[in-house]
């Protein structure tokens, strides 16, 4: 069972702030950590492969800096490592991200599941998953909670609506993204980081994996950002304090209209 | 902080802690100074994190690293919870005798599943009438052919019923006072090792304190560690080797009530201002910071020594057990000031540090007793 | 070339950029700003930064759609469930109307399904002019391969210029693979939605770093522009039987209807309140509820009022709620008429998935907690005292 493992760096929004004064966001000295929806994706290929043996390789696209991400994976038990990294991407979109580590899986080759956390916490677009599944025309399971079943190059898992929950059964290979009830990552090990610290890490540029100039980056990107803007602030609102009946009397004569 | 200018590897291994504090141990602390339930599921992350064996020799399964190694990785639990952090290091007290008196067969036997955490150890020394006076030993063992026979009654066992692996000190001669006590091996689950009442305690409420109890309990004579009588000897280089991480406890202990008191102070308001603007208040943290900060400075220095296998630690060991525990318990008392009824409240996290720093003042040697080791060693250097 | 440029004349070198920069690609030299393009990601935070002096620029050379200005017309996604049209849809069709009549052009909603096509009169009812009905025993069950196949098809052969569909779980797993299949572009969980007259191109304005900032996305060289629209956020169009449309049930060859995927069984998990995702009244708690049995009082609140149980991430990870119940980044975002949350804090990943409710009520010991900062209304206290006291006055008046 060769499972391929799609992560993203992204910077903590738990550390993002917004200025009070010139309302604009803070991120110095925002750390950079591996999408948290990620580390469930990670966690579930290193149990799929404890169970049914085989290769974990975790694949990123990003600045050089972001194998950082790949070796926080590595540290955690993934056998291999591959970062798509080259100004060509730079400016891409869900659709030219979605191209570019589909091109990149192509060149891995020899794969059964590839396993993508369901969507990632500064864009939460939760499209590249799908993305990936489209161009590579496979089968995808989104918002997955549980695997049920993995045999005779088929898998059985249960994904999450809003109502409740359906079980579906897919052929091998399928794309599958995952959701926080899945599992309980694991932290490191003493050993998995010593391993990462020394760990080499493939460096993939546009042309190694051959990818059309008109389908990355910039140019391959359809959509773009015209302005970012902060919400403008709620006014305060009406706080009551004191004796507690006293409040609650307040409160609810202010919610008439509202509640009936 | 201080740059202690750690190695690579010691970074790793405190940033790891780090992340098990943060992650794992910070959200159940005060779920389990609440049960005493003991913290099976925290053992199995450290131990998953190839924590248990830091301190091990790479041959037997561990990482080869020494005694500030282990301190590292006690100070971060202990900021989280100090009940936790002491099933780890009373783990690593227990095996100590082992690593120091035992023979290559028992350290093959017993050091590689220690190692990888699978089974943790305690140190059985201390009896209803032995504390301080460890001389006052009423537990025995009696040879009989390949075997020993012990009788006798150890109280106050850190991690007693929780470990698997028991180093346990008992008279094989008891004419001879101090040099008649042995040192063995007992493994949970032989015949007549049964546990006793497991106390109620003031503080490090998630670990285990027990009575061990032996009657006529057999044991193979190989369970003997090093030689017959020489015991109380492996006994004190075991103290020599596991004060300085009481100190780390202790550190982690003071730096956790340090770090919810300045939280604290930035956050409440009174007079219309934050409390850490008032100099009052700042000159309590300045003082509490440098405290810390020195006893971490001692703590590590002593375990630097210790590890480098200089000869004579006794008294740089016992000054960092005793000034880091001194310094927990005042940075504590102080943190609990600062936050005011919040800090005196079981629902905020400040008042157990001070349950929990009153321990490292008492176990492994009192401070009394650390600093009689002081001044006999002061007395003993001066008239060479 | 694309890329990003500055223009150093008009930079007044106020290192804003730099600070904007998430990935540390920007340092000052003397006094002007120095791009690495082995960090840029060309995420154009530092244009924003510089709106002012418009000393940065991103320039784009993209493709476009041949016959551009052929794609006219504004699609709806028509999402059922069981043979029913979900609520969702009515909130798409009231702002595809409210498009298509500043474009001067028709509304077309797409449905897919079994045994649906009586389900289309309702559609026009609801604003639509056209509805493209296909109806097939393996469509029952959204499945993402044929619904994608046969969705890309219709959009080829009749060449929207907008596309919307729900942000639902499975809206979003189709309508991404359609944005692959067509090469075009896609914007998520769309919160606002308006269009420029002249050009003819959409501005999808949504919610990133976990809400908080806005951006606004254009895509405006491809056709059709697809977006999914958040749920409660758009006004539900309401039905007016007067009016009149088209319905054509397009019938398409078994090839389109293959799957390799295939639903087993569909659960709905029945909780004792209501669905958070849909309900009007929320009744959230968090930690300060200190364990499962003190969220009784909070069902009770909830059941008076006709709402549903929400929980925090602390309350769901210390094991009192189920994590259905979750709302925030991890959890779901909700956008209730009615947010009433009880001892919860508001961190911000909190504070994200709630922030867009209509009128939010805390109810906290802490003056100072991070949650007042969003409430409308609040009442400092114990959630122990005021919660019954609530339920109480409520029974009273309600």
């Amino acid at each position: 069972m060769n499972i391929i493992i799609c992560v993203k760096q992204v910077p903590d929004t738990s550390e993002v702030r917004i200025d009070p004064v010139t309302n604009n966001l803070v991120r110095d000295g925002v750390k950079s950590i591996v999408n948290p929806f990620d580390m469930y994706a990670i966690e579930e290929g290193l149990r799929l492969k404890e169970k049914f043996g085989g290769k974990v390789t975790v694949l990123t696209m990003g600045p050089p800096q972001a194998e950082a991400a790949l070796r926080e994976a590595i540290s955690l038990g993934c056998d291999e490592a591959v970062l798509v990294s080259d100004r060509a991407f730079a400016g891409s979109d869900t659709l030219a991200t979605s191209y570019t580590l589909s091109k990149a899986i192509e060149k891995i080759k020899d794969y059964d599941l590839i396993i993508c956390g369901k969507q990632a916490i500064d864009g939460d677009t939760a499209q590249v998953g799908p993305g990936i599944a489209a161009t590579l025309d496979i089968p995808q399971i989104n918002y997955v909670r549980k695997v049920e079943e993995i045999k005779d190059q088929t898998i059985t898992a249960e994904r999450v609506t809003e109502e409740g929950y359906e079980v579906i059964q897919s052929t091998l290979p399928c794309l599958l993204t995952v959701v926080k009830e899945i599992n309980n990552p694991r932290l490191p090990s003493l050993k998995g980081k010593m391993k990462a610290k020394s760990a080499v890490i493939q460096v993939w540029s546009a042309a190694d994996i051959a990818a059309a100039e008109d389908r990355i980056g910039l140019k391959g990107s359809p959509t773009w950002v015209l302005n970012i803007f902060t919400p403008p602030p709620k006014p305060r609102g009406k706080i009551f304090e004191g004796e507690a009946q006293n409040s609650v009397n307040q409160l609810v004569e202010s919610l008439k209209g509202i509640i009936h | 902080m201080i740059d202690y200018l750690l190695t690579e590897e010691q970074i790793m291994i405190r940033d790891l802690a780090r992340q098990i504090t943060d992650e794992k141990i910070r959200p159940v602390a005060a779920e389990y100074d609440r049960t005493e339930k003991f913290p099976w599921g925290i053992m199995k992350d450290i131990a998953q994190a190839d924590l248990f064996g830091v301190y091990i020799e790479e041959k037997y399964g561990g990482l080869g690293g020494g005694i500030l190694e282990l301190c590292l990785a006690t100070e971060e639990f202990s900021k989280g919870c100090a009940g936790i952090a002491i099933c780890y290091s009373a783990s690593a007290l227990g095996t100590y005798p082992i690593i120091l008196a035992g023979n290559e067969e028992q350290k093959k036997k017993y050091l590689p599943s220690i190692a990888k955490g699978e089974k943790l150890a305690a140190f059985g020394l201390t009896e209803p009438a032995a504390g301080s006076d460890a001389s006052a030993l009423q537990t025995t063992a009696e040879k009989k052919g390949d075997h020993y026979v012990l009788n006798g009654l150890k109280h106050f066992i850190t991690n007693g019923g929780d470990a698997d692996i028991y180093t346990v000190i008992a008279m094989t001669d008891k004419s001879r006072g101090a040099r008649g006590a042995s040192l063995f091996v007992v493994e949970k689950g032989t015949p007549g090792f049964t546990f006793g009442k497991k106390e109620d305690k003031m503080g490090i409420r998630a670990s285990s304190t027990c009575e061990l109890v032996f009657n006529n309990c057999k044991i193979p004579a190989e369970n003997l560690l090093g030689r017959e009588g020489m015991g109380f000897i492996s006994a004190m280089r075991t103290f020599d080797m596991s004060r300085p991480g009481i100190g780390a406890q202790a550190v982690g202990i003071a730096q956790g009530a340090l770090d919810e008191a300045i939280k604290f102070a930035k956050q409440r308001k009174q007079f219309d201002k934050p409390i850490s603007s008032f100099q009052g208040i700042q000159w309590m943290l300045a003082d509490m910071a440098t405290q810390t900060e020195a006893a971490r400075a001692l703590v590590y220095a002593s375990a630097r020594e210790v590890g480098a296998g200089v000869k004579d630690v006794g008294v740089h060991s016992a000054m960092a057990k005793m000034y880091a525990s001194d310094v927990a318990m005042k940075v504590t008392t102080d943190a609990v000031q600062i936050c005011g009824g919040y800090g005196y409240m079981k629902e905020y996290p400040v008042e157990k540090y001070m349950r929990d720093a009153k321990i490292t003042q008492i176990y492994e040697g009192t401070n009394q007793i650390q600093r009689n080791i002081i001044g006999m060693g002061l007395i003993r250097e001066s008239s060479k | 070339m694309s890329g990003i440029t500055v223009y150093k004349d008009k930079c007044t070198g106020c290192s804003l950029c730099a600070k904007a920069c998430p990935f540390d690609a920007i340092t000052m030299v003397d006094k002007k700003p120095v791009i690495d393009l082995d960090k840029c990601t060309l995420c154009s935070s530092c244009v924003e930064a510089c709106r002012k002096f418009g000393a940065v620029e991103i320039i784009r050379t993209t493709t476009q759609t041949p016959d551009i200005e052929k794609y006219k017309g504004v699609w709806v996604f028509a999402q059922q469930r069981k043979g029913v049209v979900q609520p969702v849809t009515y909130e798409l069709l009231g702002k595809a109307r409210e498009l298509a009549d500043k474009l001067k052009v028709d509304v077309t909603c797409v449905l897919l399904g079994h045994n649906i096509k009586d389900k289309a009169q309702d559609l026009i009812f609801r604003g639509a002019d056209k509805v493209y009905v296909v109806d097939h025993p393996k469509l029952e069950h959204l499945l993402e391969e044929p619904y994608a196949r046969i969705v890309s098809n219709l959009i080829r052969k009749h060449r929207p210029e907008i596309f919307l569909c729900p942000a639902t779980s499975v809206g979003r797993s189709v309508i991404s693979r359609v944005a692959v299949q067509l090469r075009v572009g896609l914007t998520a969980d769309c919160t606002g939605l308006d269009v420029n007259v002249d050009e003819r191109y959409l501005m999808q304005t949504r919610p990133a770093f976990g809400g908080s900032i806005m951006a606004t996305i254009l895509s405006k060289h491809h056709r059709p522009q697809l977006a999914t629209v958040r749920h409660k956020v758009m006004k539900e169009a309401s039905a007016d039987p007067s009016r009149k449309g088209v319905i054509e049930v397009v019938e398409f060859d078994n090839t389109f209807f293959i799957s390799r995927t295939k639903v087993l069984n569909v659960v709905d998990e029945v909780t004792s309140t209501v669905n958070i995702g849909e309900a009007n009244i929320i009744v959230a708690g968090g930690r300060a509820m200190g364990g499962k049995e003190n969220f009784k009082m909070l069902e009770d609140l909830a059941k008076v009022l006709n709402g549903a149980v929400g929980a925090s991430r602390a309350a769901v990870d210390e094991g009192w709620v189920p994590y259905s119940h979750q709302v925030g980044q991890t959890g779901k975002t909700v956008c209730p008429t009615i947010y009433i949350a009880c001892g919860i804090s508001g961190q911000i990943q909190h504070l994200v998935g709630m922030q867009s409710s209509d009128v939010i009520i805390a109810i906290n010991r802490d003056p100072a907690a991070p949650i007042f900062n969003v409430a409308n209304y609040g009442i400092v206290g114990d959630v122990f005292e005021i919660v019954p006291l609530l339920t109480k006055r409520f029974q009273e008046v309600l």
